[in-house]
C-alpha cells in the first residue's frame, strides 16, 4: 500500500540494505526494516517510505504524491470535493478529554458536511471470523488458541460456515497479561488481513486470514458445499434421473438418500433398499451417518461405503447403479451391485460426471472473512460532541453516518455504538494497537454542519479540508468504489 | 547545506494559541502566556532562531556521538554546547552528548523565544523534553505519562517560580531514544532541560534487572545509526515479579538520590510495570493519579 512516491527526492542505497534518507539534513542511515531517527521515515525493503500518514480517499483521479511538510500544496490534483479524510494516522486523543485530531468541513459529492476524523482505542472489541468449511474445527464453545493463550471460542454453526468469535475484553484485559498480549496481536494481524494460525481445543489447527481460503490441519479448503445433503438432492435429482438407481449425498450435516426422499418419490424412482447409518429425521435424511472430521461432506469417511448399514434383498437388485458423491462434489464414487448385491466400483459414466462437477461448479469459493466489532460509545464520543448521547442518538437516526477507514459500518440496534465492519473493504494496515493491550481502529463520523451544531459539537474546531491537508502528513489512495461515498444518502 | 527536495523547517498553529515547530526528527510545541504582543514576536524569534537549528547540529554530529571522556570535547554550535555541558558530569558512566539532544534543543530555543521578551510563562516541549520559564508568582502544572504509547496521566507535578527546576525529561525504553533499562518512564526535573534530558537517561539505565522476559538486541541492530554501538538495548519487557520490579527501581532510585545529592537534578519519578519510586527534595510534591 505504500507508494514509492512517498519517498523524498532520492534515497541512496549505501551498503546491502541500508540507505541513507535525505528527508532533512540528518541523513539518517536506515537498514530494511528499521525506521530513521524521525520515526517518520522508514526503510521498506530497500525503499524509503513515510510511516503512517494520515490516509485520505479519493474518487476520481489516481492516488497523488504525499504532502510534505513546508512544500505548498499543487492544489491542483485536490479541491477538497473529492476527497475524504480517514482515521487512519489521525492519532488519537485519548482519553478524549479534548476535540478529535480532525474536524473538517468539505463537501462530499456537492453537500456541505462536517467529518470528525480520530483513531480511537477499543479495550472493548472482537472479531466475529466465519470460516466457509463444513470440515470439523472443533465443538461449541472451544477454547481457539495462538502460543496456547486462549484468544476466542468456536461459537454457532452457520450453513456451510462455521464461526469463531476472537477477542473480547475478557481475553484482553480479563486474563493475564500474556494472554491479553497474544490477543491483541492476533487480531491485530487478522485486522490487518494478515493469517494467524490458530488451534481449538480438540479440534484442527487452522489458518485463518480474511479474504483467503482457510487452511485445515494443513490442507486447503477449496470450496464450500453446494448445500446439505438434503439439498444437494432437491437441486440435482432430476439431472440424476435415468441414469443411476440410486444417490446418496454424504454429509455431516444432513445425509441425503435420493430415492427415499420427497424428490426420489416425486420421480416416482423405485425404493433401493440402500440403509445408511445414523438416525433418520424425514424420509431419506439422516443425521449422524459418521462422526465429524476432514472426510468426505465433513465426516471422519473415507470409504463410503462405511456408512452402509445393510443393502436390503427384497428391494436392491443385481446392476443397480448407485452413485455416492459429497456435498462439495469433491469425492465422488460409482458403484454398481453384483449378483449378490455387494457394491463394485466401477469407471464413472459421462452423464453422472457431469452433474459431480456440477455440484462441483456450484460450490462457492470457501473463505474465511473477518468483522471487526467493537463499541464507539465512550469516551470517544467526547472529542466529537461536548454532549455524547447526542453523537450516539444522531448515529441511531442516520443524521450522521459512520465509516472506519472510509468502509461501511453496520450500527447495531440498541445502546452505544456498536459497530461491525468487513476489514477486506478497509484500506490495508488501518489497525494499530495500543499496549493496553487494544486495537486502534480508524473511525470517522460524517455530518451537515447544521447536525454537528444542533449536538453540541467543538464547531469552533472546524476546519475547511484544504487546511487540514495543508498541516497533515498525507498519503493518498483511490477510493475504493465498493464503498459508497459517505455524503450520499 | 539543504539540498533540493530536503524538507525544510516548517511551523503551524495549534490549538489553543501553541506554535508547532518541525524540522526532520525535531517536533517543538511552544506556548506563552504573557501580553498577546509579546507573545507574538516571541514566536517569530522561536521561529528565525529555528531555520538553522538541525543544520548546525547535524555538522557535528560525529563528536556529539562519540562517547564522552576527557579531554572536554570542543563543540561549537550552541545547541552542541549544552548537550556536552549537561553530559560532561557522567562522564563516568557511558554517555554519549545525543542524551541531552532534545533538552538541548528545548533549552536554546526557550532562550531564542525569552530574549527581550516579557512573558509570565512559557515552555519548549520537545517530544516530552520540555524548557520551562516561570516568572515570579507563576506555576506549571506537568503530567508524567509512563507509556507513550497509551498517553494517560499517570503523575503531576506543580512547579512554582520558586522551584530552582526549569527542565523536565522523562526516558524510558518505550520512548523514542533507546535504553539500556528496562524502566517504563523516568521523569527527571532539573535546572534545564539539557540536565534533566542526561539525567533521566542515566537513571532510566540504571533501572535494570537480569529476567528472563526482558529482550535485548545490540543497539546498531535496532537502529543501525544508533550512538550506543552495540550495547544491549532494551526492545521487550515481559511481567516481571515484584521482587524484581523492585530491585531494578532501587537501582534507579540510587542512581537519582545520587545525582540529588550533587544538585544535578531537582526531582525524580521512576515507573515501572505499575510500581513508583520517587526520589525529591520535599518542595516537590507529585501526585499520583494511578
Amino acid at each position: 500500500m505504500r507508494d514509492p512516491e512517498d519517498a523524498p527526492e532520492s534515497a541512496e542505497p549505501i551498503t546491502g540494505d541500508v540507505i541513507r534518507c535525505d528527508a532533512c539534513p540528518v541523513l539518517c542511515r536506515i537498514r530494511t526494516g528499521q525506521a530513521g531517527a524521525c520515526d517518520r521515515y522508514a526503510n521498506e525493503d530497500g525503499k524509503l517510505v513515510r510511516v503512517d500518514p494520515l490516509l485520505i480517499l479519493q474518487r476520481g483521479s489516481a492516488a497523488v504524491p504525499f504532502l510534505g511538510t513546508g512544500k505548498a500544496w499543487s492544489g491542483n490534483l485536490i479541491s477538497g470535493t473529492d476527497t475524504f479524510i480517514t482515521g487512519i494516522g489521525a492519532t488519537t486523543t485519548y482519553p478524549d478529554y479534548k476535540p478529535a485530531p480532525y474536524i473538517v468541513s468539505s463537501k462530499l459529492g456537492g453537500v456541505d458536511v462536517v467529518t470528525v476524523v480520530t483513531e480511537g482505542i477499543f479495550s472493548y472489541c472482537g472479531l466475529k471470523v466465519k470460516i466457509d468449511t463444513d470440515r470439523f474445527l472443533g465443538p461449541e464453545l472451544a477454547a481457539v488458541r495462538v502460543d496456547g493463550e486462549p484468544i476466542g471460542h468456536v461459537t454457532t454453526a452457520e450453513y456451510g460456515s462455521q464461526m469463531l468469535s476472537l477477542g473480547g475484553v475478557r481475553h484482553l484485559t480479563g486474563g493475564s497479561k500474556k494472554e491479553g498480549n497474544v490477543t491483541c496481536d492476533a487480531m491485530l494481524r487478522l485486522a490487518n488481513k494478515q493469517p494467524v494460525e490458530v488451534k481449538v481445543d480438540d479440534g484442527a489447527s487452522i489458518v485463518v486470514q480474511a479474504g483467503a481460503a482457510p487452511v485445515v490441519n494443513g490442507e486447503r479448503e477449496e470450496r464450500m458445499r453446494v448445500g446439505c445433503g438434503s439439498a444437494t438432492i432437491g437441486i440435482f435429482a432430476k439431472q440424476w434421473h435415468g441414469h443411476a438407481d440410486e444417490v446418496i449425498v454424504v454429509d455431516d450435516h444432513i445425509t441425503g438418500v435420493l430415492t427415499e426422499h420427497q424428490a426420489g418419490r416425486f420421480l416416482e424412482m423405485p425404493p433401493a433398499g440402500v440403509r445408511v447409518r445414523g438416525r433418520r429425521s424425514t424420509p431419506g435424511r439422516y443425521f449422524k451417518v459418521a462422526e465429524p472430521g476432514l472426510g468426505w461432506g465433513g465426516t471422519d469417511i473415507t470409504d463410503p461405503l462405511a456408512i452402509i448399514e445393510k443393502i436390503d434383498p427384497r428391494k436392491a437388485w443385481p446392476g443397480m447403479r448407485l452413485l455416492m458423491v459429497s456435498t462439495t462434489g469433491e469425492d465422488a464414487e460409482w458403484f454398481v451391485l453384483d449378483e449378490k448385491l455387494a457394491p463394485i466400483r466401477q469407471p464413472m459414466p459421462g452423464a453422472i460426471r457431469m452433474v459431480v462437477e456440477r455440484i462441483v461448479e456450484n460450490c462457492e469459493p470457501a473463505l474465511c472473512t473477518v468483522l471487526f466489532m467493537g463499541g464507539a460509545g465512550g469516551s470517544l464520543r467526547a472529542g466529537v460532541t461536548e454532549n455524547p448521547v447526542r453523537l450516539t442518538r444522531s448515529v441511531k437516526e442516520r443524521i450522521t453516518r459512520v465509516t472506519c477507514g472510509g468502509a461501511p459500518v453496520y450500527v447495531w440496534p440498541g445502546g452505544g455504538i456498536t459497530l461491525m465492519v468487513d476489514v477486506l473493504r478497509m484500506p490495508d494496515r488501518s489497525f494499530g494497537y495500543v499496549p493496553t493491550p487494544a486495537l486502534v481502529l480508524p473511525i470517522e463520523f460524517t455530518m451537515t454542519p447544521d447536525a454537528y451544531a444542533g449536538m453540541g459539537g467543538h464547531v469552533d474546531r472546524v476546519v475547511p479540508i484544504e487546511r487540514a491537508l495543508h498541516e497533515a502528513r498525507i498519503k493518498a489512495e483511490a477510493w475504493s468504489e465498493e464503498n459508497a461515498w459517505p455524503a450520499q444518502a | 547545506m539543504a539540498r533540493a527536495g530536503m524538507n525544510a523547517p516548517s511551523r503551524s498553529r495549534l490549538p489553543g494559541s501553541r506554535l508547532h515547530l518541525h524540522h526532520g526528527p525535531i517536533d517543538l510545541v511552544i506556548e506563552a502566556w504573557g501580553e498577546h504582543l509579546e507573545v507574538e514576536q516571541a514566536y517569530e524569534q522561536a521561529w528565525t532562531r529555528f531555520q538553522d537549528i538541525l543544520p548546525t547540529l547535524v555538522s557535528e554530529l560525529a563528536v556529539l556521538r562519540a562517547a564522552l571522556r576527557e579531554p572536554y570535547p570542543l563543540a561549537r554550535g550552541p545547541v552542541a554546547r549544552r548537550m556536552v555541558a549537561a553530559c560532561w558530569p557522567h562522564r563516568s558512566f557511558f554517555i554519549t552528548p545525543m542524551a541531552a539532544v532534545a533538552g538541548a534543543v528545548a533549552d536554546e530555543m526557550l532562550a531564542a523565544l525569552l530574549a527581550g521578551r516579557t512573558l509570565a510563562k512559557a515552555y519548549v516541549n520537545d517530544g516530552g523534553d520540555i524548557a520551562l520559564h516561570i516568572a515570579n508568582g507563576e506555576h506549571l502544572d506537568a503530567g508524567v505519562v509512563n507509556d507513550p504509547q497509551r498517553p494517560q496521566l499517570a503523575a503531576s507535578v506543580r512547579i512554582a517560580s520558586q522551584s530552582a527546576a526549569r527542565g523536565i525529561a522523562t526516558s524510558g525504553w518505550r520512548g523514542r531514544s533507546q535504553s539500556l533499562g528496562i524502566a517504563d518512564a523516568v521523569t527527571v526535573l532539573a535546572r534545564t532541560a539539557s540536565a534533566a534530558d542526561a539525567a533521566a537517561t542515566l537513571i532510566a539505565n540504571a533501572v535494570d534487572i537480569e529476567h528472563p522476559s526482558i529482550q535485548r538486541l545490540p543497539a546498531s541492530a535496532v537502529k543501525h545509526d544508533s550512538d550506543l554501538g552495540d550495547l544491549p538495548v532494551t526492545v521487550a519487557v515481559g511481567a516481571l515479579p515484584l521482587h524484581a520490579i523492585a530491585a531494578a527501581l532501587e537501582r534507579g532510585r540510587a542512581a537519582a538520590c545520587a545525582m540529588l545529592g550533587t544538585g544535578l537534578i531537582e526531582a525524580a519519578y521512576l515507573a515501572l510495570q505499575g510500581e513508583i519510586r520517587v526520589a525529591a527534595h520535599t518542595q516537590h510534591e507529585w501526585r499520583l493519579s494511578a
